[in-house]
């Protein structure tokens, strides 16, 4: 019981007459890994916009649910609160770093809420007042841990602008955990990665969910690193969800075949009906 | 074969480059001397005399032949000798002065601070320290509160305010008008000041929390021309254009007067004899002493959770959102603390002029201080500080070329903003350090904010 972290239930998002996704159903389960997939345009990343707040969809319900049985919709939360109550922390396709900010700033500015509770809204720490250094170091305490889970603990008083590429991909997720977050949702972590720093990625993801017991959402085009880590896969296409299982069966749905490959043109008329059957 | 005409050809080429360079340098030296006409033609080449008939036109059209002739020969040198393709940019000396006062700061950034806070403690004990360099000093001091107060707003938080004025006026008609009216003193007014400011800076955040960038530069500048516009026509309470006069001077914290004759009076008090200096001394240290709390403030403001907030919304505000930063509530809180210390400012200029009136507080005064705020680094305690002085000091250095000040700062401003476009200090001090090496960021990681 209580397994299902994040209910999504007959989402639409319609932006005027275009239709993002349509009616999109899925849940996510507790402490897996779950990947989105689907073409270019197939509406992933607007799914995750809805799922973080920066949208709001036209129908449908969002439903996360912590551990100790705590629910929050999703739908009717602003954004910064999803994260702040809700608990989600997001990366994004574009990697969004504070750049001027040093590696260890980025890190801690994630740790804002419990920070600006321990500074007393600031009012008790701009006088010295207060247990506000103690905790601080606890935030920094953090942020050396997922320096160190990501390999990047020599560059911590390194602007984040000055970092590689793939290290900027790490330090976001690293960003991303140091918010405390129970679901984890990464926008393409693994565009722009070569082979070796995407495997290291795979590790980093499986490492997260068994020590840390972090629910992940996944968008990927990296086959490579959907097939191998993911628990659970939802194939999305024109907004639409067309296939959903364990990778194995994914790989072997004839509809993912043709959304990804196109099909011949005497199996279209089949497809189709298949399709519709679903729907 | 192919091997001679190689190397014959550079020599060859060398004759008609060398006539193409001159005729590229006649080309553009006469495009600069047309703009050189067109930019004087009414400037110098007509002027208004006083006549027995009213007004008339005198011609000096000498002038402008002779600023086209010394634009043309100027940019013809120069391009001939010096400005190359290859050595594009600053000119060398200025990229040397640029790099070594970059490098001067980043050594003895530590200790510039204490020693220009050693130097203005010691000041009114100078020798030179009369009273037109007191007043001056005043003066310095009043912009590099108000800059340091904008930088909060415009530097750390990335939000171009070009209505910081109106905080000033906020403050100054709060201190005349509680002090005339009902006679609080100065030292209970002033934190009152601040406050009222704050909460006009907070009224200002709300409409303008979603726009960004120009937008925002916009509707901040007529924010700070309804102030003085109000101010102008509420006769009733402000007695408009007429000002404010007899704005109690401040007494010595509440234990005596700065006055020849009468009870309690300073001099008495300490039993030395009567100077008109004691007051601008003691005025001196009021604003010195605001100064540093706005200095200790905005310093101690970065480095907690606020203060990275502001920094972090400058650089990405879509980020900051994904990681649970209520928006609003730190762009409000970067507009109040900003407006706090705009009306500190105003409360002390009110209370030194005895005198106020809606036309100290024009929109130039708004873009002084922010120029102060963008030569000296945004961002920077140390770049605004100097910024101030160099500024306020240098429009008293050049009082007597007077036509020409507004000019030369012109030029120092395009200037400046060619060769270190991002201000005197650009480096960004980390506010937290995991190791032991303490390097600041450069200036090309550092976004601006967009609002």
């Amino acid at each position: 019981m209580n397994d299902t972290i994040l209910d999504v239930a007959h989402m639409t998002m319609r932006f005027g007459g275009l239709v993002a996704i349509d009616d999109l159903s899925f849940t996510a389960r507790r402490h897996a890994i779950t990947a989105i997939i689907g073409p270019n345009g197939a509406g992933k990343t607007t799914v995750f916009n809805c799922i973080t707040g920066f949208y709001k969809p036209t129908t449908g319900m969002l439903t996360l649910t912590h551990e100790d049985g705590a629910q929050f919709l999703l739908e009717r939360m602003d954004d910064f609160r999803i994260n702040q109550h809700a608990k989600v922390a997001r990366t994004f396709q574009n990697i969004r770093l504070f750049g001027g900010m040093t590696v260890l700033e980025n890190l801690l500015i994630a740790q804002h809420n419990r920070l600006m509770k321990a500074s007393g809204y600031t009012f008790t720490a701009v006088l010295g007042l207060g247990a506000y250094r103690r905790h601080e170091r606890e935030a920094i305490d953090l942020a050396r841990h997922w320096l160190d889970r990501t390999g990047l603990l020599d560059r911590a008083d390194d602007p984040a602008a000055d970092l590689p590429y793939g290290d900027q991909r790490k330090l976001e997720i690293a960003r991303a955990m140091c918010s405390r977050p129970v679901l984890l949702c990464l926008d393409e972590p693994a565009a722009g990665l070569n082979p070796k720093e995407s495997e290291e990625l795979n590790q980093l993801l499986l490492r997260i969910r068994e020590e840390a017991g972090i629910s992940i959402l996944l968008i990927e085009h990296d086959m490579g690193v959907v097939m191998k880590i993911s628990d659970h896969i939802v194939v999305l296409d024109y907004g639409r969800k067309i296939a959903e299982g364990t990778p194995q069966q994914v790989r072997d749905d004839p509809a993912v075949i043709a959304a990804y490959l196109g099909v011949e043109d005497e199996e279209v008329e089949e497809v189709e009906k298949r399709l519709e059957g679903e729907a | 074969m192919a091997a001679t005409d190689q190397a014959q050809a550079p020599a060859a080429a060398a004759q008609p480059a060398r006539s193409n360079r001159v005729v590229a340098a006649l080309k553009e030296s006469a495009v600069a001397a047309l703009v050189a006409v067109a930019l004087s033609l009414f400037l110098l080449g007509i002027r208004t005399v006083d006549a027995p008939g009213g007004l008339q036109l005198q011609y000096r059209w000498h002038l402008v032949l002779i600023a086209a002739a010394v634009v043309f020969a100027g940019r013809f040198l120069l391009r001939l000798l010096w400005w190359r393709e290859e050595n594009a940019g600053a000119p060398p000396a200025v990229a040397a002065l640029g790099k070594a006062m970059t490098a001067f700061a980043e050594r003895f950034g530590r200790f510039a601070a204490p020693l220009l806070v050693a130097f203005a403690i010691f000041l009114p004990l100078m020798p030179f320290a009369d009273r037109y360099i007191m007043d001056l000093a005043i003066l310095v001091l009043t912009y590099v509160l108000l800059a340091w107060g904008l930088n909060i707003v415009v530097g750390l938080a990335g939000l171009l305010d070009l209505g910081y004025v109106a905080f000033y006026a906020v403050g100054a008609y709060s201190y005349a008008l509680l002090a005339t009216h009902f006679g609080l003193s100065f030292w209970i007014v002033l934190p009152l000041a601040g406050i009222l400011a704050a909460f006009w800076g907070i009224i200002l955040g709300f409409p303008v929390l979603r726009l960004r960038g120009d937008y925002l530069a916009i509707v901040t500048l007529a924010f700070g021309e309804i102030i003085r516009v109000v101010l102008l026509n509420w006769y009733e309470v402000t007695k408009g254009p007429d000002g404010i006069t007899g704005i109690p001077r401040p007494s010595f914290f509440g234990l005596a007067e700065f006055k020849r004759f009468g009870e309690n009076t300073f001099h008495e008090m300490f039993g030395i004899p009567y100077s008109p200096m004691h007051r601008i001394i003691f005025l001196y240290f009021i604003i010195l002493a605001l100064a540093l709390l706005t200095n200790y403030v905005s310093m101690r403001l970065r480095r907690l959770p606020v203060g990275r907030a502001w920094e972090a919304m400058r650089e990405d505000e879509i980020a900051c959102r994904a990681l649970g930063i209520n928006i609003t509530n730190t762009k409000l809180t970067a507009f109040a603390i900003g407006a706090f210390f705009g009306g500190l400012g105003g409360s002390f200029f009110a209370t030194r002029q005895g005198f106020i009136s809606p036309e100290s507080f024009t929109f130039i005064e708004s873009a002084i201080i922010l120029a102060i705020v963008v030569l000296g680094g945004m961002g920077s305690q140390l770049g605004v500080a100097v910024a101030a002085i160099v500024m306020i000091g240098g429009f008293e250095l050049f009082r007597q070329a007077e036509e020409y000040r507004m000019l030369i700062f012109g030029l120092l401003m395009v200037a400046i903003m060619v060769w270190r476009p991002r201000g005197l200090v650009s480096t960004r001090m980390p506010t937290v350090f995991l190791g032991r090496k303490r390097k600041g960021i450069s200036a090309d990681y550092v976004q601006e904010g967009e609002g």
